[in-house]
């Protein structure tokens, strides 16, 4: 089967692609890349006045499947995904129960394989039951499909512990994903610690908890020589151990939210719990440092951090709702805002949610790699839209970016080959 | 002026004129208190439910005489634990009580923001009572009305308030209290119970109990929790009571017709040593009747004020 998209403006970072051209797809895959391809009797996209990306790449994103199914599914997460112009995600291995095992890994991935609108890569608990414990088979996970290993949300507190995942992970050529917060510093802190939370009233998570951890981590990877990545920094302190680390040659990646580059703890103000996540939204200092760090390389992916909550975990007194909000669906019209702020510029934009991210977890996806999969997103950079929870394909509505003008958005999300969006 | 909100949820969004509106209307409720027959028919027919999830003794019953004075039906709701721990949200225990057609709704809650929380949900009008540690605006408009019978004006006073600051929500409601009503704040602690960035709420911080109250004529000394002992924020009360406690000794660098005030309960021999809690300058039993006729005010104003009696 034959698909040809045509006239769009085609950008593939990695291939340092920026041109007019048409795509031929055969089968699901990428055939050809040129101007005015004539491919004869076949389907045509017509692409003009859109942009033709690859797929974007999510690389920090729960699905809450199995277990948590009324908060999202596995089905229900990628149609999110679909529409959000995201092709290929990895998911957080904190559901119920975690994935420390292949049972779990080949659950995510078949069940994404069958039911999903969108490629599903699980990865692993560091240690089982995400205890901190005992690590977890990282050999036979990575083996089966897992592509790096997180204790997410309850980071490995031992240094030893994280010594040696850093260790065991790399001799599988894994990465260590780490959210890297010291909890010994956060004493049940529910927004950052700051002006802000002295007058509302709420306990504070001061940075200084994020930046002692991730100087921890860079340093057991700098001793190591493993690989690892940050999740989510925060911090204009972390972007700056990072930006170090990386011009000493450590292995060492990281990944930035669109909330945290977006939003600042001003966002809390009416105890909005949509505005609470950890680690939580810091000052306009950091806001600024993530996205210096973007502009000049230190952040590698930008990465929605997507957690889904009913809303009965969200509508309660703030100190006691649930952390996190969902981002898949507003991820590219936020990256592209940057552009619009002249932070980025759309090739930049573009690398930052496609091959970048792909390039951390290591697989073959973010490009148009002429006979790499045909997962494409085709992207209105220009049409307005509001965030509206009834439109919005998660089943969580948790965002704070409800009732937000967005601009940019997927028109046509494609995987291979095969369209799983269009609007 | 009147005057007459749904809510009152804090001290923030009132202005100076507020402040001083729900005073005077405290002035004319204080004098019900000392009459034989201490009661009005001012809000006869109106229901109050005071909802405190946290344990409250003097609030409370201030709050229910406060409410009984002016001749409404008070129902009192001590749910001590935790709307997490009964398994029923605040939201669902909030639209339960609504749903008897209370007037007002008085509530205390651990949770800070918790009554913004209930008057963006609810129709009828709440009052907060202490939330987290947030805002107690009753609080603070009581020390206002005894400071103001002590001192006329508060304009140019300088206040000076020692504790725990970072736990403290009557801080908070006090500081802009004060601020707005022209007074200087002072604040005092160890570091480890100042939270960042307060000075920007109004006041200026010292580290030393001696130079802030140097020349106050107000010292506010709040209650120190004996479970913070021995955790990170201080080493002992006995050490606590050394440096951050106040004397005899230590009043005497405030000014001499200085007034010692505490919100209760106090701990004698910690923030407060004996001979000053019952010394000549502490109006501490003051401040607990001019509760009564504040929040009988705030109930009145609430429930409508002049146009009660319109109608």
């Amino acid at each position: 089967m034959k698909i040809l998209v045509k006239s769009g403006r085609v950008i593939d970072p990695a291939n340092n692609i920026d041109d007019r051209l048409d795509i031929l797809i055969i089968d699901g895959t990428i055939a050809e890349l040129a101007p005015n391809i004539d491919a004869g009797n076949c389907e045509v996209i017509n692409a003009a006045g859109l942009l033709v990306t690859p797929g974007l790449v999510d690389l920090h994103v729960h699905l809450r499947d199995p277990g948590q199914e009324y908060k999202e599914d596995i089905i229900s997460g990628t149609k999110a995904a679909a529409a959000g112009g995201v092709t290929s995600m990895a998911c957080m291995p904190n559901t119920s129960p975690v994935n420390d095992n292949l049972a779990i890994t080949k659950y995510i991935i078949s069940k994404a394989k069958e039911q999903g609108c969108a490629n599903v890569f699980p990865i692993g608990c560091v240690t089982m039951g995400m205890k901190g414990e005992i690590l977890t088979e990282m050999g036979e996970l990575k083996e089966g499909g897992c592509v790096g290993f997180s204790d997410d949300g309850l980071p490995v507190n031992d240094g030893e512990m994280m010594r040696r995942a850093l260790e065991y992970a790399d001799t599988f050529d894994a990465p260590i994903i780490s959210h890297s917060e010291d909890r010994s510093l956060d004493v049940g802190g529910v927004m950052n610690e700051g002006p802000v939370a002295t007058e509302l009233g709420l306990k504070g998570i001061p940075w200084v908890a994020e930046d002692a951890a991730t100087a921890r981590d860079i340093m057991l990877a700098e001793f190591t020589g493993a690989r690892l990545h940050v999740c989510h920094v925060s911090t204009k302190g972390s972007v700056e151990l990072v930006r170090q680390a990386k011009s000493r040659g450590v292995r060492v990646t990281c990944e930035a939210t669109p909330h945290h580059f977006t939003l600042t703890e001003e966002a809390v103000r009416g105890y909005n719990t949509n505005a609470k996540m950890s680690p939580p939204l810091r000052s306009q200092e950091d806001v600024d440092a993530i996205r210096a760090g973007l502009a000049d390389g230190t952040i590698d992916a930008i990465a929605t951090d997507h957690a889904p909550h009913h809303r009965d975990e969200k509508n309660v007194e703030f100190a006691v709702a649930m952390n996190g909000i969902i981002g898949l669906e507003t991820l590219l019209p936020l990256t592209l805002k940057l552009v619009g702020e002249k932070v980025l510029s759309l090739s930049q934009a573009i690398a930052l949610t496609t091959s970048q991210p792909a390039n951390i977890l290591g697989i073959e996806r973010g490009t148009l790699n002429v006979g790499a999969c045909a997962d494409i997103a085709l992207i209105n950079p220009n049409k307005e839209w509001i965030v509206d929870a009834g439109d919005l394909q998660s089943k969580s509505k948790n965002s704070p970016f409800l009732g937000w003008k967005m601009k940019g958005v997927a028109m046509k999300t494609l995987l291979r080959g095969k369209i799983v969006h269009q609007r | 002026m009147s005057f007459n909100p749904k809510h009152i949820l804090g001290i923030k969004n009132l202005t100076a004129e507020e402040i001083n509106f729900i005073l005077t209307t405290a002035d004319s409720f204080k004098e019900i208190n000392t009459r034989q027959i201490k009661k009005v028919p001012t809000l006869r027919g109106k229901t109050i439910v005071n909802l405190f999830f946290e344990a409250s003794t003097r609030t409370r019953t201030s709050f229910e005489i406060a409410g009984k004075r002016l001749s409404a039906d008070t129902v009192n709701i001590s749910a001590s634990s935790s709307s997490v721990v009964k398994g029923e949200t605040l939201e669902d225990t909030a639209q339960n009580i609504e749903a008897m057609h209370p007037d007002i709704i008085v509530m205390r809650h651990s949770a800070s923001g918790a009554c913004d929380y209930l008057a963006e949900r609810l129709k009828c009008s709440v009052i907060n009572a202490g939330d987290g540690t947030h805002e107690h605006p009753s609080q603070a408009l009581l020390d206002a009305f005894t400071i103001r019978q002590h001192k006329g004006d508060i304009k140019g006073l300088t206040v000076a308030i020692a504790g725990d600051i970072t736990h403290s929500r009557v801080v908070r409601s006090n500081i802009y209290c004060l601020n707005k009503l022209g007074a200087k704040v002072r604040i005092t602690g160890p570091r480890t119970m100042i939270p960042p960035g307060i000075e920007k709420l109004g006041c200026e911080v010292y580290h030393n109990l001696n130079d802030a109250i140097t020349d106050a004529d107000c010292i506010m000394m709040l209650r120190i929790q004996r479970e913070r002992q021995g955790a990170t924020l201080i080493p002992s009360i006995r050490e606590y009571a050394r440096y951050f406690g106040l004397n005899e000794t230590k009043l005497k660098l405030a000014k001499k017709d200085a007034i010692v005030m505490h919100p209760g309960p106090i701990n004698r021999g910690v923030e407060l040593a004996s001979s000053v809690a019952d010394g000549a300058q502490n109006v501490i039993l003051d401040q607990v009747e001019n509760g009564v006729a504040v929040r009988m005010a705030l109930l009145y104003l609430v429930a409508g004020g002049e146009k009660l009696q319109q109608n």
